[in-house]
């Protein structure tokens, strides 16, 4: 049971993330709301390489005996965590921009396309 | 020559990400050759896109192992699952492909006049070619984990790009923040897919994945999550908020090269559902599914098309629509993929329809674009009730419009003709109702082009439209490439059709091919 925690980790970050996502009505909490579910994704990819009481992956310093975590995952998060910055960057510029044009970022009010 | 052709997938992605990179540099001591910079790297990337396609078409799928001592060498002595990022085309890779690189090219090329007078070239640049490799990536790569890489550099430069004339109004910023949203749920679901099937099968490779596939309940949540997010960045109903707005708010050559963006999403969902599951998934239930998805797609698109008033607004949702007849066909393919009696007599023409209906949409709906570019960049304006008797001043523009317009209602000869008449007789087969409703969509979409072209180019002149010239003829060759191809299509359907649509269908129903250029013969 305690080695499932991390899932459960998982499953409520990406809750509050989609929470976020569909009821908040502010730009940069949507943001936020990306950000919890990448943290989500990430915590999923780190978990899934875990072994217990295993040492980093560094084969040449590894002691003699000892098992160590899977590497792959942990590629693979620092991976999407360099393109998290990314997106994050520009989804709040882009956040900066529109409250430079419509004097707001709330969503109801950001609807000129609609019209 | 051949040390080329044996690094070509390489070489097809690292010329335009390395001259993106350059380009800032090329921008600031010349200005001026920018443009053409640019062309000749996305014209040679053609090029090698061509060669490949060749070599491919003749002697089969191609393998590249990056940082391997051999680019073909998947399993080095004493692997038996691939560890290294391996690139691996097939047909239907290579059939996206060459939509990617002509179209990237002829944006490129629009947009040496098209956008001379905007600030900010050299980063409009850099990501155009950013956005081409990103597109390249996601069609070529054989791994998933990097498939998701490629599906976030493309979507981030595709949002920049969207975004990019948001100095003059908020418009453009507000589309952009609705598809970086969508885009990145999407590339998010994919990522936690991609940690669902390294879980279990700890390999990232696509086709190792598909030859050990159990269809477990974690993979039938895979499946859901990439379906689901696959046909949202596909632009398909119920998905599809985002289409109407980042098509028409972002510059006409960029919105080209958005639907080919789409395409290729649509194209990973093709790849995911065949490549990856087969027949082990309840084919039957997913091919319904992606019917559905496509008759809906299809009748609102081109419900919704014909109350715009916004010239590229309304060709949006016309996109909506034509991306409904490719998951139609494909998705009767699908439905029918385990009775091979019904695979053969209408599954496969069905699938030939919607693989050949992807191109014939990328060029026609391209050259759309490009006429809507052209006559926002003579009158300023993309509202329809403002426009008027342009054919008066616009020779050639009417000329192309009206060739893009009858291929995508689908009169012949042009291509779209050629497409959806093989879609209609397929699936009429299968069921009749779905082919009625696409012949009734295509009739929809004539009266809607019938409408756009009514308002803008007929009728008399107009007193503010007196000094309105022809376009440039930078922009005039990218539109008289894409109708070019459209009446060569259209008039030789069958050369297109036997030697790279069926190829591509091919390599997409077979997956024991698939899997055995990775890991040998079976």
């Amino acid at each position: 049971m305690i080695g499932n925690f991390p899932y459960i980790a998982v499953a409520i970050l990406i809750g509050l993330g989609v929470y976020t996502l569909i009821f908040k009505k502010n730009l940069i909490k949507i943001a936020i709301g990306i950000t919890l579910i990448e943290s989500g994704a990430n915590l999923f990819l780190i978990t899934l390489g875990y072994r217990k009481g295993a040492v980093a992956p560094i084969y040449t310093q590894a002691p003699e005996g000892m098992t160590m975590v899977l590497p792959t995952p942990q590629a693979l998060t620092l991976t999407s965590i360099v393109i998290g910055v990314a997106t994050t960057a520009l989804i709040l510029s882009i956040a900066m921009i529109i409250y430079k044009k419509y004097g707001t970022i709330n969503t109801d009010e950001v609807r000129r396309l609609k019209e | 020559m051949s040390s080329i052709l044996t690094h070509s997938p390489a070489l097809v992605m690292a010329l335009p990400l390395l001259a993106a990179f350059l380009t800032p540099v090329v921008g600031r001591f010349n200005r001026k050759i920018l443009g053409w910079f640019i062309s000749v790297i996305l014209g040679l990337t053609l090029g090698i896109t061509i060669l490949m396609a060749i070599q491919i078409l003749t002697n089969g799928s191609m393998i590249y192992v990056f940082g391997g001592s051999e680019a073909g060498l998947t399993l080095p002595s004493g692997y038996t699952v691939p560890i290294r990022i391996i690139f691996h085309i097939d047909a239907m890779g290579i059939f996206m492909g060459l939509i990617t690189a002509v179209v990237s090219f002829l944006a490129a090329i629009y947009s040496l006049s098209f956008m001379q007078k905007e600030s900010g070239l050299e980063k409009y640049y850099a990501l155009l070619l950013l956005l081409a490799t990103g597109m390249f990536g996601m069609e070529f790569t054989g791994d998933i984990f990097n498939f998701f890489v490629f599906l976030e550099i493309a979507s981030i430069s595709s949002v920049a790009l969207i975004a990019f004339r948001s100095t003059l109004s908020g418009e453009p910023a507000e589309a952009g923040y609705k598809y970086m949203v969508v885009s990145s749920i999407s590339a998010l679901m994919v990522l936690f897919a991609v940690g669902l099937f390294y879980g279990q099968y700890d390999v990232l490779n696509m086709a190792t994945i598909a030859s050990v596939m159990q269809f477990t309940q974690l993979d039938k949540i895979a499946l859901i999550l990439l379906v689901t997010v696959l046909s949202m960045k596909a632009g398909s109903v119920p998905m599809h908020m985002w289409t109407p707005d980042a098509y028409s708010e972002a510059p006409a050559a960029i919105t080209m090269v958005l639907v080919a963006a789409s395409q290729a999403s649509l194209y990973a969902l093709f790849r995911v559902s065949f490549s990856l599951y087969n027949i082990s998934l309840n084919t039957v239930t997913i091919g319904w599914i992606i019917i559905i998805l496509g008759v809906l797609s299809m009748f609102i698109g081109v419900t919704m098309a014909i109350i715009q008033k916004d010239i590229k607004r309304l060709m949006a949702y016309h996109a909506i629509s034509q991306t409904g007849y490719m998951l139609l066909g494909v998705g009767v393919g699908l439905a029918v993929l385990a009775n091979p009696v019904a695979l053969d007599s209408f599954g496969i023409k069905a699938m030939e329809g919607s693989i050949f209906h992807i191109m014939n949409h990328a060029m026609y709906k391209g050259l759309l674009f490009l006429t809507a570019g052209a006559l926002f960049y003579r009158t300023g304006t993309r509202d329809l009730n403002k426009m008027g008797g342009l054919a008066n001043n616009m020779f050639y523009t009417t000329i192309f419009f009206i060739i893009g317009a009858a291929a995508i209602a689908g009169i012949p000869p042009f291509n779209g003709f050629a497409s959806k008449l093989i879609i209609y007789e397929s699936v009429y087969k299968f069921n009749p109702l779905l082919s009625i409703i696409a012949m009734l969509v295509s009739i929809l979409t004539l009266a809607s082009f019938v409408k756009v072209f009514h308002s803008a180019f007929l009728g008399p002149k107009l007193e503010q439209y007196k000094k309105v010239q022809e376009v440039p003829k930078s922009m005039l060759f990218a539109m008289a490439t894409l109708a070019c191809i459209i009446v060569l299509f259209g008039l030789f359907p069958d050369v297109i059709v036997k030697n790279l649509v069926h190829p591509a269908v091919m390599a997409l129903i077979n997956q024991t091919n698939y899997t055995a250029t990775i890991l040998g013969g079976i």
